[in-house]
């Protein structure tokens, strides 16, 4: 144990360490409401989503391939040369391993998983450490979407949707996926990868084949796979948001707790070093009074 | 005599539900849609306007912008890509709106402009349309004739 910390340094030290864990702590707590909403958005977007996804699957499976290609351009598959990844990432820190994890993973994606080269990727930020990262280290970087809401509406991701959408139907890049990180519970999330385009019909479950469509079935499925992709890009983001927070939250308890852990330390170490003091101060003084008592002597 | 059960949901929320309802008529994208139960199969596009839904004698309003109505065993389902009850639309906002749209639509502007200019006239007017509709029936109730106070 150094000798040359004096108690008052101590106590100073842990009482700046409790305000640390005041703070933590309440971090925490802001970001456990944030996630619970987060989560709720994700629970009352799913009726939506379903139901577009049953009516694609449906419909999809009505057309022909030939067809696909000629009237569905969000459909068609083509040789992949260029590809648009939409990489999703907080703005804030103080998230544990969030965004190294998902920028880890976009690395791997980008460098193993697909065989084009790196000069053919056209990276979307979505985040302000996704696109921090980007900046820094020279990554192709088309556009960046940044400080979106923390409870972000379908409005907030039609300009996303829209270059996606735009790029692949004038032929600038043939393909394109979102990373993302997905929930799974409090205290697991993981990145995934999700292939937005061109569109991967569901599975089809027959439910509507014998439906009247208005004006046609081709035109309804023309409407309903732009929603799709707002649909899938937007559930991507409300994952994103309930992950990023319940990683906050989690990384906020356990600095509160590594906080309380330190303090403990400290006061045991401070209360050593009070005895130590007084034990000296009495030391001297009976030295002092023997000196006294042997001269007088 | 058979009943309608209707929901009506965006990308975003339920925006209304009901399983006692006697008839729809939704603002189809080739004209009105007037539904009653026992409907056949239908999928229908959808434009902007309003929608009501009838209950016995009462009448209840939506605007509704865009998106897909389907109807099949008596469930009326409208996937909407913005809806809103008559209750959450704020009058003066709307009124604003349609303001600020139509003195956009008196300028000389670019092409695009005015065609966004005249979306946001219409989307101002339905919303005017709907909100004032029920006010009326609200002031037909209660005999005021004052601004209407916090009732649901």
């Amino acid at each position: 144990m150094p000798q040359a910390v004096t108690p008052r340094e101590i106590r100073r030290r842990i009482r700046s360490i409790r305000n640390t864990a005041q703070i933590t702590r309440a971090m925490e707590m802001v970001a456990a409401s944030k996630m619970r909403r987060a989560q709720q958005q994700v629970v009352s977007a799913r009726p939506y989503a379903e139901r577009i996804r049953l009516m694609i699957g449906d419909l999809a499976a009505m057309t022909s391939p030939a067809e696909e290609i000629r009237t569905f351009p969000l459909l068609a598959k083509r040789p992949i040369r260029r590809v648009q990844v939409i990489l999703i990432t907080s703005d804030r820190g103080l998230a544990g391993a969030l965004n190294t994890n998902l920028i880890r993973r976009a690395v791997e994606f980008m460098t193993h998983e697909r065989p084009e080269p790196l000069e053919n990727f056209d990276i979307v930020a979505v985040g302000r450490k996704g696109r921090d990262w980007l900046v820094r280290y020279g990554w192709p970087m088309v556009a960046e979407f940044t400080r979106l809401s923390d409870n972000p509406t379908i409005e907030a991701i039609r300009p996303i949707a829209e270059i996606a959408t735009t790029d692949f139907i004038n032929g600038k890049v043939d393909a394109v996926f979102v990373i993302y990180m997905h929930f799974i519970n409090t205290l697991r999330q993981e990145p995934r990868v999700l292939q937005l385009l061109p569109i991967e019909p569901p599975e089809e479950v027959g439910e509507i084949a014998d439906y009247i469509f208005e004006p046609s079935p081709a035109a309804v499925l023309q409407a309903l796979l732009p929603r799709f992709i707002e649909v899938q890009l937007y559930r991507a983001l409300l994952e994103a948001v309930a992950s990023e927070h319940s990683a906050r939250m989690v990384a906020m308890r356990n600095a509160t707790q590594n906080a309380l852990d330190l303090v403990d330390e400290l006061t045991l170490t401070y209360n050593k070093a009070r005895q130590a003091q007084i034990t000296r101060e009495v030391s001297e003084i009976a030295a002092g009074a023997n000196a006294l008592g042997s001269v007088q002597a | 005599m058979a009943k309608l059960k209707v929901e009506v949901i965006t990308g975003e929320r339920v925006v209304y539900e009901a399983d006692d309802v006697d008839m729809v008529i939704a603002p189809g994208a080739e004209g009105a849609l007037g539904i009653l139960p026992r409907h056949a199969p239908l999928i229908s596009l959808l434009s902007m306007g309003e929608m009501r839904i009838r209950k016995g004698n009462d009448e209840q309003s939506l605007a509704v912008f865009g998106g897909f109505i389907e109807v099949a065993n008596n469930v009326v389902r409208v996937l909407a890509d913005t809806a809103e009850r008559a209750e959450e639309i704020d009058l003066a906002r709307a009124e604003e709106a349609r303001q600020r749209a139509q003195a956009r639509l008196q300028q000389r502007t670019a092409e695009i402009d005015r065609a966004r200019a005249e979306a946001a006239f219409r989307r101002s007017l339905i919303r005017l349309q709907v909100a004032r509709k029920r006010r009326a029936r609200q002031g037909m109730g209660s005999g005021a004739s004052g601004p209407i106070e916090g009732q649901g």
